[in-house]
């Protein structure tokens, strides 16, 4: 007898939330410029414009850290939420934006974009990355779906094929590029938080809010699409139109979460499944939970960037998919197993 | 609870085939509608035609004098409960978690006292913390029944629903159903056991090639020439002692 093990919501809640606030402070401390935990609440009490005796800390704190930490969050909270979402409606756990092409869409959006030049305007690259994005959830979304069904075969494989090109595109890109360029291409298809801005989290902010906002609507009927299509719609789901909505969300948190960073793999695969394991796979707590997660494992993982070979910073995205790659091909075999093959 | 549901003239094509022709029927509030007929006559596709699974080629479908499809689909979700053949759950819910989502038409999936009411109804009370990849097939059709007895509405249609139970299971489901019907329900059920629908339906409708080939009271419906020239098989319908009937292969 198997019967599932759940581990009850205040604790995994209180976990999380202990979780986040430890990685946050341990991520403001930390870094090429030290601050003592002390000097960082001292810091925080000064408020952002004041001058204070220490003006470096002061300004590493305000100008670099802080909004470094904040875009990880949020970032990280959008991605997975995206996963979550997209596993839901594509009933897989194997979906995630990075999988199915999404965030390698939005990469080629940036690339394209640095190479023609766009990166002289304002958020041009963001903006280009944001469309990109969007564009390959479209063409995701159409491709793998025939007859009102999604396949998951044809959902890996219309995901291969995007990454594929996205990656001739960026390896294109390398070549022509100039030295300065090529640093921006890195950047945009390994992904890294060391750009961070206060001006790129305010463009991603409110993008991420929205998004993690309308994805608390799909809770119940990503639960009920569980059962499948049509019994979702004998219990009254309008399964087409949510689907379509749902994908839009996720193209939103996707796209303007790689529009920020550049591609961060794995954390909207990882995070939900972890989630799924340790609460259940009810989507009310799995989403907010995820967000939660995905902000302190996105955190974490920026933190061994920026430490483990200090002052060097590793691209984000390595990190993550460094720790995601092997946790993937678990879960494949793992899912694998438990469903008795992929048809 | 009165309820009735008329399908009129049902045509369903799919590509260049006509799946079912011309087929009509009506079911009310204490009534059990046997659909039969061999594999491939079209069973399945009349209850995904009176679900609205798929549009019509023609003909109608009315709930309550509603026409089907100027029903929203959560009023719809409110009057009839569909049960599939068999469904493939993608994560691992729990028994009692699936059985809850019955209640989602009803915006209410925490209603405890319903969702354990279809639980013991369907004796997978037992079950409740197990996840649904983890049952028997038996156990599994138990629990999707206990998830349309939640949803709590006047119609079910159930295809099906004997087919993976054991004998004992399939009395007691069937005792059931007869209950849902004596609360005032209407069910529609397809069925593949000719012995049960004699005993437990109201009244029968006998697809073959996607026509109605005979409709009424299964006594006098299911005769040994019908059923031998719709199963292409010799079938003899015998009256027992008791005042039964009992239908079984002829190989005399």
């Amino acid at each position: 007898m198997t019967y599932a093990r759940r581990t009850s919501l205040p604790a995994v809640a209180i976990f999380l939330v202990a979780l986040l606030t430890i990685t946050t402070l341990l991520s403001l401390a930390t870094g090429a410029f030290r601050i003592s935990l002390s000097d960082l609440f001292g810091i925080i009490g000064d408020g952002p414009s004041r001058d204070t005796t220490d003006a470096v800390a002061h300004n590493v704190f305000w100008q670099v850290r802080l909004p470094r930490i904040v875009l990880a969050i949020i970032v990280g909270a959008s991605l997975a939420v995206a996963g979550v979402i997209m596993q839901g409606i594509f009933r897989n756990p194997l979906a995630e934006p990075a999988t199915v092409g999404v965030s390698a869409g939005a990469a080629v959006g940036a690339v394209i974009a640095i190479i023609v030049g766009l990166n002289q305007l304002p958020l041009g690259v963001q903006l280009a990355a944001f469309l990109g994005g969007t564009l390959s959830t479209a063409l995701v979304y159409v491709l793998s779906r025939s007859d009102g069904k999604t396949e998951v075969v044809t959902l890996i494989l219309t995901g291969i094929a995007i990454n594929a090109f996205a990656g001739a595109v960026i390896g294109f890109a390398v070549f022509v590029a100039d030295d300065d360029e090529i640093r921006s291409v890195t950047f945009w298809s390994l992904g890294t938080l060391g750009l961070a801005t206060w001006k790129a989290v305010g463009v991603v902010i409110p993008l991420a809010l929205l998004g993690i906002a309308m994805s608390a609507k799909f809770a119940r009927v990503l639960d009920t699409l569980a059962l499948g299509d049509r019994p979702a719609t004998h219990l009254g789901v309008r399964v087409e139109p949510v689907r379509l909505q749902a994908i839009a969300v996720v193209g939103l948190l996707a796209s303007s979460a790689v529009a920020a960073t550049g591609m961060i793999a794995f954390v909207g695969l990882l995070v939900p499944h972890i989630m799924r394991i340790v609460l259940g796979p009810r989507h009310r707590h799995l989403l907010w939970t995820a967000a939660l997660l995905g902000a302190s494992v996105t955190l974490l993982a920026d933190l061994a960037a920026r430490s483990l070979l200090s002052p060097a910073e590793l691209p984000l995205g390595v990190v993550t998919a460094l720790i995601g790659a092997p946790f993937f091909l678990l879960l494949l075999r793992s899912t694998r197993r438990s469903q008795g093959g992929w048809a | 609870m009165t309820t009735n549901l008329t399908a009129s003239h049902l045509v369903v094509t799919r590509g260049s085939t006509t799946l079912l022709h011309d087929v009509s029927l009506s079911v009310q509030s204490g009534e059990l509608l046997a659909v039969l007929g061999p594999n491939g006559a079209g069973k399945s596709t009349l209850l995904g035609a009176i679900a609205g699974d798929f549009p019509l080629a023609s003909g109608s479908v009315c709930i309550n004098q509603r026409e089907l499809s100027s029903l929203p689909p959560r009023e719809l979700a409110r009057m009839r409960a569909v049960l599939p053949q068999q469904i493939a759950i993608s994560f691992p819910f729990t028994v009692r978690e699936i059985v809850a989502m019955g209640r989602s038409p009803w915006l209410n999936d925490d209603d405890d006292e319903r969702i354990s009411a279809a639980m013991q109804r369907m004796e997978v009370a037992s079950l409740a913390g197990r996840t649904y990849q983890t049952l028997s097939v038996g156990e599994q059709a138990r629990v999707s029944m206990a998830r349309v007895l939640a949803q709590d509405t006047p119609l079910l249609f159930l295809d099906e629903p004997t087919a993976v139970l054991d004998i004992g299971q399939q009395e007691r489901f069937l005792s059931i159903a007869r209950s849902l019907v004596d609360e005032g329900r209407g069910v529609i059920a397809v069925l593949h056991d000719l012995n049960v629908a004699m005993r437990f339906a109201t009244k029968v409708l006998v697809l073959h090639q996607g026509r109605c080939v005979a409709s009424g009271n299964p006594r006098t419906v299911l005769t040994d020439a019908l059923l031998s020239d719709v199963y292409h098989q010799k079938i003899r319908v015998t009256a027992t002692t008791d005042g039964r009937s009992v239908i079984l292969p002829d190989h005399s």
